[in-house]
């Protein structure tokens, strides 16, 4: 929800980034203040998971230009324990397993570090499984899943669930949700969806990362983006999501295209 | 004979130098033991230490062993119960004793009952020495194993359990081998024998009281008649400068079951040969886990011998090798003409740390029977970035989420561990070597 008064929480400006070489994001700006929803639409290979990995600080991908402010602070600054534990959190599009670490174990492990980091209690395993299983319900996740390695064997849809209870216990001010309904039948996207719903507040903000419409039928965005060739090419409100599901995306690279010739035609004139 | 002329002189009269250092043993009082000595004794004359140009020993180099002596021990450390409890285990309460391979009656809780035993070998009665003689030594060959005759010529103290037919002996058996002085050479034995329809779980646990090197060469046989059930956990954590060298021969009767979980965290080199036999419809899973780092070699030799149809094997061996330590698997399953329907899964997965560790690993399969079903494989790898990213994203520091990984990698092989004490202890000590690495 677009909030007055609201702070800026994220601010990118000019960023290129590159893997193997291959330059990926060019020249992207992009800005998010504190009680906002986005939503990143476009077409496959147009750079949108590069963005969410590069805020959480994947290593396979260097940064060449351009800044990210994250609450007025360098982000690049920081690695990506310090990200997370500042408050940025990117649910995984394909989150990872861990054969032989109870979830149980690896979700307290994870709580309390960032809880001791931000300078808060700690919980004792007893505690925390109370506190864990309260989370666990606003997914609808059985306790069962406290009990087995982390997120081995888990379907597509209850690692997403997985993802989301990190978002609920670590609490960020910044969540970047990559493809999370990518896997989801109906009912568990209704279920995910209301749970970051549920997660959002005036202080924190929400990126969601999707090629679907669908999704932003139950998490409504504040701002629509398409992202093309690694920039963002046109903004809007929920509508622009709508329109992107029945024409696609080719008309908006197009006017794009044409917009840059008119600015190019006008510089040289 | 080149080769033999060659490794006498790169390890002049070691065996001799051992043999010599012997007190003169006292005959033992069960009389079909002296000949047993005296054959291992004529074996050790003719065999000679091996060098890395014996094939079974071609990853492993002994000649640190080699280049020490090592006395026999003389007198037996005086321990008592509090200088050893921390070793015990709260749900395996029959244990043996031994100290620097000295039986140590006073520390050791015996079982006998109901035709059970689990005490010294003295303490056999006639009964009992009749079960005893025809598999003592007969199990592990030591005419072309030198360690197994080393182990033979000095027998003296076994621990032996008897399980008589369709006991179900509910307590595990704890044998607990403790190192307190530097600079000798112990020989543990142990003789498990399971009549048939019996089941029982034996932990085999390698303990020291002081870090300096010494030199232990146990030798465990296993017997498993008809339909019996062992569990055998086995864990070595002797001192970083010791040398630990052991054989165990497992026998399998038809359809029995033998379950063994072996953890290879400590000394400066160490070998275990494991060798299984497997009768008609018997079954064995083998799990391995070698988690050492600095200088450490361990190297584990397999070998699962399906001799007859019907059988099953599964093994999982893992190693973690940090620092510039050098682990070595050896897994040979052969499956023998007539072994029908032979049902064999091996699996060989290694974690290397850091840029300097090593490992040696070889499968091998040799089959002889055309209707069977085997596989085996091998993986060599570090911990995954993607993973490492993945907990760093959730704010775990890089060490902590390395050592996090190299843990639940060894974990694997704990869960297995079917006695709740020793596994959660284990799960502790692999957390916090698995933290001090990385």
């Amino acid at each position: 929800m677009i909030y007055q008064d609201s702070k800026t929480l994220l601010e990118v400006r000019g960023l290129r980034a590159t893997v193997n070489g291959i330059e990926i994001l060019k020249d992207l700006d992009f800005t998010v203040k504190s009680g906002e929803v986005h939503a990143i639409m476009g077409p496959n290979g147009s750079g949108k998971s590069t963005f969410a990995k590069v805020l959480a600080g994947h290593t396979a991908y260097e940064v060449t230009a351009g800044s990210v402010l994250f609450e007025g602070n360098n982000l690049f600054e920081l690695a990506p324990e310090e990200r997370a534990r500042a408050g940025v959190f990117l649910a995984f599009q394909y989150p990872i397993e861990i054969p032989g670490v109870a979830n149980s174990q690896f979700l307290r492990l994870t709580y309390n570090t960032v809880q001791a980091q931000r300078g808060k209690e700690e919980l004792d395993p007893l505690e925390f499984d109370d506190f864990v299983r309260e989370k666990m319900k606003l997914l609808e996740m059985s306790p069962d899943f406290l009990d087995r390695s982390v997120n081995e064997g888990f379907s597509g849809g209850e690692k997403k669930r997985n993802e989301i209870l990190q978002m609920a216990l670590l609490d960020p001010r910044l969540a970047i949700l990559d493809e999370t309904d990518s896997g989801l039948d109906i009912d568990a996207l209704r279920i995910v969806s209301r749970g970051v719903n549920q997660l959002a507040n005036k202080d924190n903000a929400i990126v969601l990362v999707t090629h679907y419409q669908r999704l932003l039928n139950y998490i409504v965005p504040d701002f629509v983006h398409v992202m093309e060739s690694g920039r963002i090419i046109k903004t809007g409100d929920k509508a622009l999501a709508l329109e992107l599901e029945t024409r696609g995306y080719e008309w908006v690279a197009a006017e794009n295209q044409a917009a840059s010739d008119t600015r190019a035609a006008e510089e040289a004139a | 004979m080149s080769t033999v002329a060659l490794i006498r002189r790169s390890a002049p009269g070691y065996l001799e130098t051992l043999l010599a250092g012997q007190p003169q043993l006292r005959a033992s009082p069960l009389a079909w033991v002296n000949p047993l000595r005296a054959q291992a004794v004529s074996r050790l004359n003719v065999l000679t230490v091996p060098t890395l140009r014996d094939e079974e020993w071609r990853f492993t180099d002994i000649s640190p062993l080699t280049r020490l002596s090592f006395q026999p021990v003389r007198s037996a450390t005086d321990l008592h119960a509090a200088d050893i409890e921390q070793f015990y285990l709260e749900d395996a309460t029959t244990r043996l004793v031994f100290v620097d391979g000295v039986y140590a009656p006073q520390l050791s809780s015996t079982l006998t009952d109901g035709g059970v035993m689990v005490a010294n070998l003295s303490a056999a009665d006639t009964a009992q020495a009749a079960t005893i003689e025809p598999h003592l030594g007969h199990h592990a060959a030591f005419s072309d194993n030198v360690f197994a005759a080393l182990n033979t010529a000095f027998l003296q103290d076994v621990a032996v359990i008897l399980v008589p037919r369709n006991v179900d002996l509910a307590t595990p058996v704890h044998l607990l081998f403790i190192a307190t002085q530097t600079e000798v050479a112990s020989y543990p034995r142990c003789l498990l024998v399971a009549e048939s329809g019996s089941s029982v779980t034996l932990i085999e646990d390698y303990v020291a009281l002081q870090g300096e090197a010494y030199f232990i060469n146990p030798v465990t046989e296993i017997v498993l008649a008809d339909r019996a059930h062992v569990k055998h956990i086995r864990v070595q954590r002797d001192s970083a400068k010791s040398f630990h060298i052991s054989n165990c021969a497992v026998s399998l009767g038809c359809s029995s079951n033998y379950q063994s979980v072996s953890v290879a965290l400590g000394a400066q080199i160490s070998r275990y040969n494991l060798n299984v036999l497997l009768a008609e419809g018997a079954e064995c899973a083998i799990d391995g886990l070698a988690l050492i780092a600095d200088s450490q070699l361990a190297d584990t030799h397999t070998a699962i011998d399906h001799a007859q149809p019907h059988g099953v094997s599964r093994q999982l061996h893992k190693c973690i090798v940090g620092g510039s330590a050098h682990a070595v698997f050896n897994g040979k399953v052969m499956v023998r003409q007539g072994a029908q329907r032979t049902d064999s899964v091996q699996s060989s997965r290694n974690l290397l740390l850091t840029g300097k560790a090593h490992v040696d690993t070889k499968p091998q399969l040799e089959i002889f029977a055309d209707d069977v079903k085997c596989a085996h494989g091998a993986t060599i790898g570090q911990i995954d970035s993607e993973e490492v990213f993945y907990l760093k994203s959730r704010g775990l520091s890089d060490s902590v989420a390395r050592s996090l990984l190299t843990y639940a990698f060894g974990a694997e092989i704990i869960e297995r561990i079917p006695v709740a004490s020793l596994k959660h202890r284990l799960e502790q000590t692999v957390l916090e070597q698995t933290s001090s690495q990385s």
